[in-house]
């Protein structure tokens, strides 16, 4: 669905994409894992088109995204960090970004209701915690039901309950076949939502393998343990 | 478009810096008119106003704006909107609000009380300048990411425009001044859109009698339609070249 050939990115002197090549197919859940600064944020900013590639090309159902905007009507997205207008209410924004999106699909309310969100939509977004405003950026993204979710450190700054509940709703779209690209540091949480995994480094992928040929591969039952065990036996070489 | 222009324009008016500088200049405007039964003070007083207050008003407040709602634009670009678009509605949005802000707070006073020709010139030279100065608060915000060094790039060409480009022209004039040099001084006002505004208005003012034989020379130039029409068409160039600089910029731009 999502095709990355011969990405660079360079910001003046400094390489923060080297010719990365990756394919995304519908119904994967891929994780997008890798040190502070390796390249991942930039990674998604180019698949949105708000990052322009030196060279190279990302192509989503074929069709190069260069100078294109519709195809972003199938992607949801989800910030690092979601800044919005500071006197803009949670209800403003949401009302807002339905009436750019104009769409007449029916909307995906789920986490609107299970974060209760409702309550709190005469707030101002400056008054808001970072906590509560993920939530409204993780309620925009899944609002309109796209085919691909680009999640960029969802659970951080969520509280234990609301990052179960996002948890649940990720598993429960990949369910539904989407594709689904979650950036995060944290491993643990990732276990049982991903199906592949992408480790990157200074800007590469260092490797991009399923799950189930990870664990085997490495003997481990777990994601952070295997991925720990990889990066040993390559410091070791 | 349209919805995006709207969200713009009301979070604009929602600021009420616009709302404080419409009130100031209708204070202004208003008291200078009333303090006396001829208008020609109160014509001065918004010479002026147009010629500085407007311009530092248009520049510094687009500026601000504009670095303040990057996390605005951000949002939108994630969403599909083409980037011109979002950039245009921008523009669109902030130029509607300060040309409203300057009609209700001059043009108002103006049309009371000088609804003659002079008063009609200095309504739209008010509001091209208006549309200048915004024009370039574009340019200069999209030129650099850090915000200070943007807001002083935005003083910086205030200043530049609105007091050091008369001292220049000045300085040219004295120096020059065994050399006809007349004609050129006409194309040199080109380079700067206050000084074609201050040009415009003093010639309807009839002030350039006073202005020796260079008021002359301008008076040729710029008192006759086709002169007028030029001058026109470059103030507007002042405001499609930088914004159409910046627009190209922004496209290009990673965020």
């Amino acid at each position: 669905m999502i095709e990355i050939k011969n990405l660079n990115k360079k910001f003046g002197r400094l390489e923060v994409l080297r010719d990365v090549n990756l394919t995304f197919k519908k119904g994967e859940c891929i994780a997008l894992i890798g040190p502070n600064g390796c390249g991942k944020t930039t990674l998604i900013k180019s698949i949105l088109g708000m990052v322009i590639p030196t060279n190279g090309d990302v192509l989503f159902n074929q069709k190069s995204i260069l100078k294109e905007y519709l195809y972003r009507e199938q992607i949801g997205y989800m910030p690092q960090i979601g800044r919005y207008p500071d006197y803009m209410t949670i209800g403003q924004i949401i009302e807002m970004i339905k009436k750019i999106r104009n769409s007449n699909q029916t909307l995906d309310e789920d986490l609107l209701k299970a974060f209760d969100l409702e309550k709190i939509f005469g707030k101002q977004m400056r008054t808001l915690s970072g906590g509560t405003t993920q939530k409204v950026s993780a309620t925009l993204a899944f609002l309109f039901n796209p085919e691909v979710l680009i999640l960029d450190e969802p659970t951080a700054g969520l509280d234990p309950l609301a990052s179960e509940i996002l948890k649940d709703k990720i598993i429960k779209e990949k369910e539904k076949g989407k594709l689904i690209l979650i950036t995060s540091h944290l491993l643990s949480e990732l276990d049982d939502m991903i199906t592949q995994i992408i480790f990157m480094q200074d800007g590469k992928v260092h490797f991009h393998k399923t799950i189930t040929d990870l664990l085997e591969s490495t003997n481990e039952q777990k994601i952070s343990k295997a991925i720990a065990k990889i990066l040993k036996s390559q410091s070791n070489e | 478009m349209n919805r995006i222009i709207k969200i713009i324009f009301l979070d604009i008016l929602k600021n009420k810096i616009i709302l404080a500088y419409t009130i100031i200049l209708g204070i202004l405007s208003w008291s200078s008119f009333g303090l006396e039964d001829n208008s020609a003070k109160g014509l001065l007083t918004i010479l002026n106003i147009i010629l500085f207050t407007v311009p530092l008003v248009s520049i510094l407040f687009s500026t601000i704006y504009l670095y303040n709602s990057s996390e605005f634009i951000e949002l939108l670009l994630s969403q599909p909107i083409k980037r011109k678009k979002i950039w245009l509605s921008l523009f669109l949005g902030l130029s509607l609000s300060m040309v409203l802000a300057f009609f209700i707070g001059a043009g108002i006073p103006l049309l009371v009380y000088a609804p003659d020709s002079v008063g009609i010139m200095m309504l739209i030279v008010g509001c091209l300048i208006s549309l200048v100065f915004v024009a370039l608060a574009f340019l200069s915000s999209i030129l650099t990411r850090d915000k200070s060094k943007g807001i002083g790039i935005a003083i910086m060409s205030w200043l530049y425009f609105a007091l050091l480009f008369d001292g220049i022209v000045l300085f040219l004039l004295f120096q020059f001044s065994d050399y006809p040099i007349e004609k050129a001084m006409v194309a040199v006002t080109a380079l700067s859109p206050i000084d074609l505004a201050r040009i415009q208005i003093l010639l309807q003012l009839d002030a350039s009698a006073m202005m020796g034989y260079t008021g002359a020379i301008f008076k040729d130039f710029f008192g006759t339609s086709l002169g007028l029409l030029i001058s026109f068409l470059l103030l507007c160039s002042w405001v499609v070249v930088p914004f159409f600089i910046s627009l190209i910029k922004f496209k290009n731009k990673d965020l």
